[in-house]
């Protein structure tokens, strides 16, 4: 996949979606892209974290260590093309919280956290859309919190 | 052998036949010289002005002009004899004071090594080295001239002086009438001038130590912003300097002055006296002019004289301070330091001290009376006990580093303090926390244990050998070490090997049991070999690059490295490598800087490609300027990432917007150099650019043929090709097995690759071949690059190596963390099984491993037993492990 073609799928990433091409490109000319056979991880959880991952092609297994599994893990959600994880580890400065696994051949854009902050400080639509990113998710958070509590039998 | 006091003794000592031999040469030049300079006379009146005309000459009948030419001929053959003894006079003093020179420097050197250690805590290196270098110099020199100069001088003075008495004795005593003022006042003022002199070379030393200080300490004056105060003592140091140094000056001119001032005197008794004397007819006119001339020839011998007494002094003064600053108290006895044993007897039976007593200078005791007795016999003793209370000590005293202030230490009856050091730097090993590692490779680190005489000689052929004779006689006269470095020094026996294999297989054997086989494995595989010294290696990894290749595509691993193809362009290589195809050796070829090579461009050229990649290159500046002309330029990207750096930037721009659309062909020569060269950094796979597409990528094949095909023989050199069936002596090991590159954008591709490679190896049975490459890792200047937990395991590593009867380990290991040492001190105790250890630990509760434990306190041993003996509740040992 060439350059061209990256900055195509980044524009489609909502987070991405509303900068500029030309900045998406310096985006894609300096992460790195990096290719994952299946069952390969891209992060353990408990890892220090220090890149965010957007999923360019295939699938990722998000799990987290559950000890009374049989597996050891319970698979709590499964990410294709376009999505972005590990990007809580480098925001927060926590170590990774869930282990992500490569379910087939998968294309991933390595951002490390030092490019990641740094696009944040020189660009700041970038930011803006972080913050809204996260606001979202955040509002998504709270919405399902209300809903489990009004579920929840007094 | 002790060094003379004076310089003098040491001349005399050392060279008074060559002395005589200086002396003889000049007395035997004198005839010539004084014959070449009587010779013009005759010349003048005899031959020219035809007085006395000899008849004939040796039996030949002469008229003028041929006696002329006998007569011009004979001074011509004067000429060369006295240009000759000259020359020779020279080289044989050169020669004498060199000698001279070299032995002082040995002898100096000798003694650092037999120096009290305790000594080098109060002399520093910055203080030894400009002695045994620069200091010594002018020795050299003088010593050439110490005997001969005097007497050549003063014998031609004394001639002079005699010749002028002879003509009239009043004039002559008139003469030299005010030698004795000279004489007396010139030595007063020199004195002071001496002592001046002697303030001059302290204070020089102290800079150099001062500089020294500086060197060491630089991390701390920059991390402390300390760089003004270093240069202010700096300044004041030179400004001590700069007194000490104008006020010689001062003195020495005023003494010249002087001199010049009493010479010109003389003549005024001349006028005065000896024309008195004409007036009244005591004295001739002519003689009175002789007297005159003679006394013109005075001056010179006199003034060498006096410069020569200068520089004695000046000489004799450098010698004693240097003397006196290589003779501190306690020296090791030379004997013990140059006894040579061919078979050293085992330590072994007990150990055993009494009333050890160590006090420092201040007075302070650091141990008291330390009485002990320690079976040798497979002995395991741990030393604990508080930091700074004499556990180190302890263990520095019985490895006879330093000297107890009383008391002994005797091992089966002998008395270990007079014995010699080829017996405690043999049978008796010891390691510090701070352990030396030498600049030069790990091979020979480990093996400087075992390297305490020539084994086995070199072989010199020819030229060498005579050469090599030579130098051994050299060394031989001027007194220093007949032994030749480049011997193989070590000592088989001692590590316990029959032949280089088995030494080999020991090295790998106890870097594994100090746990650094896997680091020089890794070391080994970055390192080089050299295929024509080494086919056998430089084979095996050839079957083992085959062999990575199946194992690779067994494993489902293919597609993470993209091995070298000639026919095919690599998208993983630059541009640059594409081309070259080959490791560049030297600077003929710098990758970086490819273009501006005229070979380079004329392939280019050849292969029709300059144009195409000029387009190229506008397309990568066209990228480049897309991408970053946003940046501000300080941003990390620009060095990172772009293949333009911020400050060119502008231009690239204006160059883009001067060359607009128009073709390669009709830009101007410097902009076609500037766009050729970007493209050769672009890796297809990782720059993702597109720019260098499948055509393109053919005819850079072809180039590739080009470059190969037509590179002139003085480049050859200058690269090595990539070669499937050949070993590449430029490329690391790794490299040579890879033979190509690893894919980017693979995840862990490196690991993955990594593990296989070793994985193949090891099956191939090639580790210990990597580790052998490994072993000539130049580790740095005092071991700079390696860890400090590397450098304190190969100084454990090089301690067990020659099997010591007794190994002290001193915290030596204390720079790994807890469990490494725990580990590593398991395995060192299982390597030394049935010989003795004592081992002076920084942590308590490692003594459980060990047979017996003493624990030293307050200078004293304040307890000892087993570890179940000991750990009870209130014991000192149950105090430590609290503390732990």
């Amino acid at each position: 996949m060439s350059l061209a073609e990256e900055v195509a799928l980044l524009k489609s990433i909502p987070l991405f979606s509303k900068i500029e091409p030309s900045k998406l490109k310096l985006l894609a000319f300096t992460s790195e892209r990096l290719a994952f056979d299946p069952d390969q991880q891209l992060f353990r959880q408990g890892d220090p974290g220090d890149a965010a991952y957007i999923v360019i092609d295939g699938e990722v297994s998000i799990s987290i260590d559950a000890p009374n599994a049989p597996t050891g893990s319970i698979e709590v959600a499964k990410l294709g093309r376009g999505a972005i994880v590990g990007e809580i580890a480098i925001l927060c400065d926590v170590p990774r919280t869930a282990t992500v696994t490569a379910r087939g051949k998968t294309v991933t854009l390595r951002i490390s956290k030092d490019l990641f902050f740094r696009l944040i400080a020189e660009f700041p639509q970038i930011a803006v859309e972080v913050m809204r990113e996260l606001a979202h998710r955040l509002e998504n958070t709270n919405l399902q919190l209300r809903e489990a509590r009004a579920a929840k039998p007094h | 052998m002790g060094m003379e006091s004076t310089l003098i003794r040491f001349i005399l000592r050392h060279s008074l036949r060559q002395q005589i031999g200086v002396v003889i040469l000049t007395l035997v030049s004198f005839p010539f010289l004084y014959y070449s300079l009587d010779l013009p006379k005759t010349i003048i009146n005899q031959a020219i002005g035809g007085k006395n005309l000899p008849k004939e000459v040796f039996g030949f009948p002469v008229d003028q002009v041929s006696y002329l030419m006998v007569l011009s001929g004979l001074f011509l053959l004067l000429v060369f004899v006295n240009g000759g003894f000259k020359y020779a006079i020279n080289v044989y003093k050169g020669r004498l004071g060199e000698r001279m020179l070299r032995r002082f420097r040995y002898e100096l050197y000798v003694r650092i090594l037999r120096f009290p250690l305790g000594h080098f805590r109060r002399v520093s290196q910055g203080e030894l080295i400009p002695m045994i270098t620069a200091e010594v110099e002018p020795l050299g020199g003088f010593i050439g001239d110490a005997i001969a100069q005097p007497i050549f001088q003063g014998g031609t003075l004394l001639t002079i002086v005699v010749f002028m008495f002879i003509q009239d004795p009043i004039l002559g005593a008139a003469a030299i009438s005010l030698y004795p003022i000279q004489g007396y006042i010139i030595p007063r003022l020199q004195r002071k001038v001496n002592r001046l002199g002697k303030e001059r070379v302290k204070a020089v030393r102290k800079l150099a130590e001062q500089i020294g200080e500086s060197v060491s300490g630089v991390q701390e004056i920059r991390a402390n912003d300390n760089a003004r105060w270093q240069l202010a003592r700096f300044t004041a140091q030179l400004g001590v300097i700069y007194d000490i140094r104008f006020e010689i000056f001062k003195r020495k001119f005023f003494v010249k002055f002087l001199n010049n001032f009493i010479n010109q005197l003389t003549p005024f008794f001349f006028y005065a006296i000896g024309g008195y004397l004409v007036i009244q007819g005591d004295l001739s006119f002519g003689a009175l002019v002789a007297v005159l001339a003679a006394y013109k020839d005075l001056a010179s011998p006199w003034k060498e004289l006096l410069d020569y007494y200068q520089q004695k002094e000046d000489n004799r003064i450098k010698y004693e301070q240097i003397v006196e600053q290589f003779a501190p108290e306690g020296m090791l006895d030379e004997a013990m330091i140059a006894a040579e044993a061919e078979t050293v007897a085992k330590l072994e039976g007990n150990l055993q001290t009494s009333g050890l007593t160590l006090i420092e200078e201040d007075g302070k005791a650091i141990l008291e009376s330390v009485s002990l007795t320690l079976p040798l016999d497979g002995l395991k003793l741990a030393v604990v006990g508080p930091e700074g209370q004499g556990k180190d000590q302890l263990a520095m005293i019985l490895a006879r580093l330093i000297l107890p202030s009383s008391g002994q230490i005797q091992v089966g009856g002998r008395d270990l303090l007079v014995l010699p050091v080829s017996v405690t730097g043999r049978r008796l090993a010891y390691v510090g926390p701070n352990a030396y590692v030498f600049s030069s490779s790990l091979r020979d680190n480990l093996l400087f244990g075992v390297m305490h005489r020539p084994v086995v000689g070199v072989d010199y052929g020819g030229d060498d050998a005579a050469k090599a004779a030579r130098r051994r006689r050299e060394a031989e006269l001027a007194g220093n070490s007949v032994d030749d470095p480049n011997a193989d020094w070590t000592d088989r026996n001692e590590v316990g090997a029959s032949d280089t294999a088995g030494l080999l297989q020991r090295l790998c054997r106890l870097l594994e049991r100090v746990d650094l086989e896997t680091d020089v494995y890794h070391l080994g595989l970055r390192g080089t070999v050299d295929p024509a010294r080494r086919p056998d290696i430089a084979e095996c990894l050839l079957d083992a690059r085959r062999s990575l290749r199946e194992r690779l595509a067994t494993a489902d691993l293919a597609h993470l490295v993209e091995a070298f193809d000639r026919g095919a362009y690599n998208s993983n290589a630059s541009l640059a490598e594409n081309l070259v195809f080959g490791t560049p050796i030297g600077h003929a070829f710098d990758l970086e800087k490819l273009t501006e090579h005229p070979y380079v461009i004329q392939v280019l050229d050849r292969a029709g490609l300059t144009d195409m990649l000029i387009d190229t290159g506008r397309k990568v500046a066209e990228t480049m300027v897309e991408l970053f002309a946003d940046l501000p330029p300080d941003n990390p990207f620009f060095e990172q990432f772009s293949f333009i750096s911020a400050d060119d930037l502008p231009e690239f721009q204006a160059l883009l917007g001067r060359v607009g659309r128009e073709t390669p062909s009709a830009m101007k020569p410097d902009d076609r150099i500037r766009l050729l060269a970007l493209p050769f950094k672009l890796i297809n796979a990782r720059h993702r650019l597109s720019l260098i597409d499948e055509a393109l990528q053919h005819r850079i094949v072809e180039a590739r043929g080009i470059f190969a095909s037509n590179l002139p023989e003085d480049l050859k050199r200058g690269i090595e090709f990539f070669d499937p069936e050949r070993y590449n002596a430029a490329a690391s090991l790794q490299d040579n097995v890879l033979f190509g590159k690893l894919a980017y954008g693979q995840a862990q591709a490196s690991v993955r690759v990594g593990q296989v490679v070793t994985e193949v190896l090891d099956r191939m049975g090639l580790r210990t071949i990597v580790l052998e490459v490994g072993l000539d890792f130049a580790v740095g200047i005092g071991g700079s690059r390696l860890t400090q937990a590397q450098r304190q395991k190969l100084a454990v590593a090089r301690a067990l190596l020659r099997r010591p009867d007794l190994l002290i380990l001193n915290q030596s290991i204390s720079a790994l963390d807890g469990a490494a040492q725990g580990k590593l001190l398991t395995q060192v105790l299982e390597e030394t099984d049935g010989r003795a250890v004592i081992w002076v630990l920084s942590r308590a509760q490692w003594a459980k491993k060990f047979q017996r434990v003493i624990v030293v306190k307050g200078g004293r041993v304040a307890e000892q037993g087993s570890y179940a003996e000991l750990d009870r509740p209130g014991s000192a040992l149950a105090e430590l492990l609290k503390q732990d």
